[in-house]
């Protein structure tokens, strides 16, 4: 049973080619969070909504990114809306899926960060002449940002390893879809994929880190 | 000049105002006494529109303040409010606080904007704490940022819904003398309070509220001093 020979040699040659398909990685994550949060705004302010339509919509949304699995939600956005003769390529694709995914669980997220803001507080801006959206903007906004700020964080690491996925749909540049060319080529899986996850959890550290600077930096009251 | 004609509003089934007609002029100082419930403080929420009513007219210069085609930005902009609950914006500092709706709403450049709260915090007397975020700030002093948040917008009108009622004793006093400083410069103010004898200070009537209709309005020395309704007289007796 232990007669498997380690070989790191080949596999550490091969962590300059990784060390860009973690970028890539990281680079697909960034994005999908980007879009997941813009997108998590509208759909948690559409299940606020009293228009019948917006609310269904932003419920089916949360409700199918939450309760079916990341995977396939990836598979829909490539094998799925390809049958309809719209084909992404994987990059897209996983990007797509991911950001799908990112906005159902941030709305849910952003929608308990907005009660947990007074009402009071959107009273005191409309009385001093701000239109509702302003109202919005310059003060609900940001003071929800705060609030959602470490489970944010979290999503964000969630969606770094969800990534990995883009290796069902095609995708040979990012961390995975690197480390599995390798994998094909030289048949060291363990060496390989060993090396991947370490590089996954330093990355998923650096956002956790970084994140945390960033708050300080910002949240100052 | 604010009129209210014969103004109605619920809350579901229960009545809140039921009938209230009244007018402010131009540089008077209105204070609204009365217990808890008897619909002062709805009144002011109705005045700039916060809260529809359901009868009546609400007119601020002439302006129909619930009908279909007014703009009430534009309205609110004319008639301040401070609220028992100060509602500071946590996320910004005292200054940005007082800057943010001259800049949002009235379109002034950074610079005026800033020249503006400066002014209006140094006469609050906060002007030593603009760098500072509102957690720092004791109740008072984050009731007279309230103020002079409103203040910078150059309101013609000032609504304040009881704006000691929330503070430690020690501090109604700082939010007391602010309030005196403005009546006596000209301010036209609607005051609901539940300082008795500040209102008979400073005002140039008192209106006695009880079960959402006026029931005595008067100069002070008449409907505090010489109440003639049994109810106001009884009200005051619980209070003083």
């Amino acid at each position: 049973m232990l007669n498997y020979t380690f070989h790191w040699r080949p596999a550490f040659n091969a962590l300059p080619d990784m060390l860009w398909g973690a970028l890539v990685s990281l680079q697909i994550a960034v994005l999908s969070m980007v879009i997941g949060v813009v997108l998590a705004v509208f759909l948690a302010l559409g299940r606020q909504s009293d228009n019948k339509f917006l609310y269904g919509f932003s419920t089916g949304w949360v409700e199918l990114a939450r309760n079916t699995p990341a995977l396939f939600q990836i598979y829909m956005t490539y094998f799925g809306l390809g049958s309809f003769g719209i084909h992404l390529d994987s990059y897209v694709a996983l990007l797509a899926g991911i950001a799908f995914n990112n906005a159902g669980y941030l709305a849910e997220t952003f929608r308990g960060g907005l009660r947990a803001i007074p009402h009071t507080q959107t009273r005191a801006a409309r009385s001093l002449g701000m239109t509702a959206p302003q109202a919005f903007r310059l003060i609900v906004l940001p003071q929800m940002f705060r609030i959602v700020f470490y489970p944010m964080t979290n999503q964000m690491v969630w969606a770094l390893l969800m990534t990995s996925l883009g290796v069902t749909v095609g995708l040979n540049t990012d961390l995975t879809g690197v480390t599995q060319d390798l994998n094909v080529r030289t048949f060291r899986t363990f060496e390989f994929f060993a090396i991947a996850a370490v590089i996954y959890y330093l990355l998923a550290k650096l956002i956790t880190l970084s994140s945390r600077l960033f708050a300080w930096r910002l949240f100052r009251y | 000049m604010i009129e209210l004609k014969d103004v109605r509003k619920n809350f579901g089934s229960l009545e809140v105002l039921k009938g209230v007609s009244l007018s402010v002029q131009k540089g008077e100082v209105l204070s609204v006494i009365g217990g808890s419930g008897s619909g002062k403080s709805t009144m002011l929420m109705c005045i700039n529109g916060l809260e529809p009513i359901q009868g009546g007219q609400i007119l601020v210069d002439g302006t129909d303040v619930h009908a279909r085609g007014t703009d009430l930005n534009k309205l609110r902009q004319k008639i301040g409010i401070v609220f028992q609950q100060w509602n500071a914006f946590p996320h910004l500092t005292v200054l940005e606080n007082v800057m943010l709706a001259p800049r949002k709403v009235l379109g002034k450049s950074k610079r005026e904007a800033e020249e503006i709260a400066v002014k209006q915090l140094t006469h609050v007397g906060l002007g030593e704490k603009l760098k500072v975020y509102p957690s720092k700030l004791s109740g008072g002093q984050q009731q007279r940022m309230a103020i002079a948040r409103a203040l910078a917008m150059s309101p013609d009108y000032m609504l304040f819904d009881e704006v000691t009622s929330a503070l430690d004793p020690q501090l109604v006093g700082e939010v007391l003398d602010t309030l005196k400083m403005l009546s006596e410069e000209g301010m036209t103010m609607i005051l609901v309070t539940h300082e008795i004898r500040f209102a008979r200070d400073v005002s140039d009537r008192v209106a006695f509220f009880h079960k959402g209709l006026i029931h005595e309005i008067g100069v002070p020395e008449q409907v505090i001093g010489r109440p003639q309704k049994p109810e106001t007289i009884d009200f005051l007796k619980s209070v003083l």
